[in-house]
């Protein structure tokens, strides 16, 4: 059996008497587009949040390639390869958008410019942001030069995933990449999910939009009351009945997975 | 370059492409103050010299243009600071408290003790550099809001700076020269010229290389345009916060050496109004008040304004209070103008 890039084994996660993740599990297989689906209050975002470094869960275990890791902010997440496409983008809108590919990992110039006067190197970031952008198919935006908030949602989604494409080395994650975008964007932004699937990076994809799980899916990971209540084929369960499994009005079939 | 920014014509394609719009005129000189936000002072800057050099004869000489090189040099000096603050959606208040009570340690050690001039210059600047680190701490630990925090240092500085001082001037005479040197003048081609003034224009230089060369000057304006997003992209921002407080703290301890060589004394009731006049130079400059926009030279260019305004109008003889309503109205002027840039469409 293949070993998962990424797996959590019974993961907590309690805010006050909530409880949002109970013991929640999650095998991501390489170079895979896992779904995760889930109604509001499953535990969808924790899980994601968790496996991100953005919150730090009160039990359980993360494992990447087999190996136990601890993640106590994104950075950790990030330096074990693991890049995340958030809901909010996480992007900085007065920036431009070379700056934004390479914010919080800017590159310095070569020699005494670089180590004593700290001087970015502008150019090398732009040139490379634009082979990121050309490599995704998205060389219609004009400039890396742009400021990021003179872009479309679509746009500004591109720069996101090309981010995380560009950085990730292991894993891809993006939190409803076409929850705010319009048919044509949305579209775009999925053919930008295969591309990273085609790079070889797997890919977690969270999404409440059953149509584009269907469609790029390879698995699809049900979360229910802070667990996985199943993983199934898109190939072989129907849509409703995955929407019935993560609405508790079905049980899966057979054994999960 | 930029220059297919605008007129760019996507295919229409990609969904994913630029947009080709076509801009009224308005709204393209939205654009452009969009993208260089320090375009309008300057405008307002050379408009006013001009204005003024035609209403006074006396307003372009040597002399006027060094009086208000001086004149501007101390809130110059607060303004490098305050921008770096603002444009992390902050606010310092406790600026000229600061400036005032380093101007009192460094002065008052050295007058006391007899301590050489480098040395309590040095002091002045760890003290300077502390006060800013504590409304860092306060910021970041406590999560309090920067009005809030620098509201309350503000009247701790100032109180530590009377009961220190003894609300007591200390006299040029008393003190080492090194603390008056920033009074002292260069001849720059027929202009006398402080070297404190030299001093702020280093100074803003430096700055605006480091905001925007260094990957520290980015993270200052990532942390002011979205805290949250800079936090999830990697950037430690509570230490961009702490950094940024604290190296204003330090640039407010050479405001108070500028201020020493310019009242050739240390008070300390001097400067009171001085922390909402470097948030006018700041504003005015085309720095936003919410953060994340904006630019050094802006705040100089601000100052500058201010100086230029008051010091033009008292040439052609008008009363200082027009003067003072003159630089209210620049203000609300200038922050509608960055309300208005704020508003642009993609």
């Amino acid at each position: 059996m293949t070993t998962p890039v990424l797996q959590a084994r019974g993961l907590v996660k309690r805010y006050g008497r909530v409880t949002a993740l109970a013991g929640a599990d999650l095998e991501l297989l390489p170079g895979e587009i896992l779904a995760v689906i889930g109604d509001n209050g499953a535990g969808k975002s924790s899980l994601i949040k968790a496996l991100s470094g953005a919150v730090v869960p009160d039990e359980g275990e993360i494992l990447v390639d087999g190996r136990p890791v601890s993640f106590s902010s994104p950075i950790d997440a990030r330096d074990a390869g693991i890049e995340t496409v958030h809901q909010s983008l996480a992007v900085s809108p007065s920036l431009d958008i070379a700056a934004n590919l390479f914010l919080g990992r800017e590159r310095r110039r070569r020699g005494v410019l670089g180590s004593v006067f700290r001087m970015l190197d502008r150019n090398g970031m732009r040139d490379e942001a634009r082979r990121q952008l050309d490599a995704l198919g998205i060389m219609t935006i004009q400039n890396p030069g742009q400021a990021v908030e003179t872009l479309s949602g679509g746009q500004r989604q591109a720069v996101a995933v090309a981010r995380a494409a560009a950085f990730g080395s292991r894993v891809v994650i993006m939190d409803e990449p076409t929850a705010a975008l319009g048919v044509r964007e949305s579209r775009a932004v999925l053919d930008l999910v295969l591309q990273v699937r085609e790079r070889g990076l797997p890919v977690i994809l969270i999404s409440h939009n059953m149509p584009h799980v269907f469609e790029v899916a390879d698995r699809i990971h049900i979360q229910r009351l802070g667990r996985r209540k199943a993983v199934v084929d898109p190939k072989t369960v129907s849509m409703s009945d995955a929407v019935a499994i993560m609405t508790g009005a079905m049980e899966p079939p057979g054994q999960f997975a | 370059m930029s220059t297919t920014l605008s007129q760019s014509h996507s295919s229409g394609g990609n969904p994913l492409g630029g947009d080709d719009t076509k801009r009224s005129p308005l709204a393209r000189l939205q654009h452009l103050l969009h993208s260089q936000a320090t375009i309008g002072p300057a405008a307002v800057l050379l408009v006013a010299i001009v204005v003024f050099a035609v209403l006074s004869p006396r307003f372009l000489t040597p002399g006027n243009i060094s009086l208000i090189l001086q004149q501007v040099a101390v809130i110059g000096t607060l303004a490098v600071g305050q921008t770096i603050v603002i444009l992390t959606a902050g606010i310092d208040l406790s600026c000229g408290a600061i400036m005032v009570l380093t101007s009192i340690v460094m002065a008052k050690v050295a007058a006391d003790t007899g301590l050489p001039g480098l040395p309590a210059l040095l002091l002045g600047f760890l003290v300077g550099t502390l006060c800013g680190l504590l409304n860092g701490l306060l910021v970041t630990r406590l999560k309090l809001p920067p009005f809030i925090v620098t509201l309350g240092t503000l009247n701790v500085f100032f109180a530590l700076n009377l009961w220190y001082s003894e609300s007591a001037t200390i006299r040029g005479t008393d003190m080492p020269s090194l603390l008056l040197w920033t009074g002292q003048t260069i001849n720059l081609g027929g202009t006398r010229v402080t070297y404190g003034s030299i001093m702020m224009v280093v100074l803003v230089a430096a700055m605006a290389f480091a905001l925007k060369n260094t990957a520290w000057g980015r993270h200052v304006y990532a942390t002011g345009d979205d805290l949250e997003a800079s936090r999830l992209s990697g950037i430690r921002t509570a230490r961009v916060l702490l950094s940024v407080y604290a190296t204003a703290g330090a640039v407010y301890a050479l405001a108070a050496w500028v201020l020493i060589g310019r009242i050739a004394s240390a008070s300390p009731q001097a400067g009171q109004m001085d922390n909402l006049d470097s948030i006018t130079a700041v504003v005015i400059g085309g720095t936003s008040l919410f953060g994340g926009r904006g630019a050094i030279v802006g705040s100089l260019i601000g100052a500058l304004i201010v100086g230029v305004f008051r010091n033009g109008l008292a040439l052609a003889g008008v009363d200082v209070l027009w003067q003072t309503l003159a630089v209210g109205v620049l203000i609300i002027v200038a922050v509608s103008l960055d309300q208005w840039i704020r508003k642009v469409k993609p």
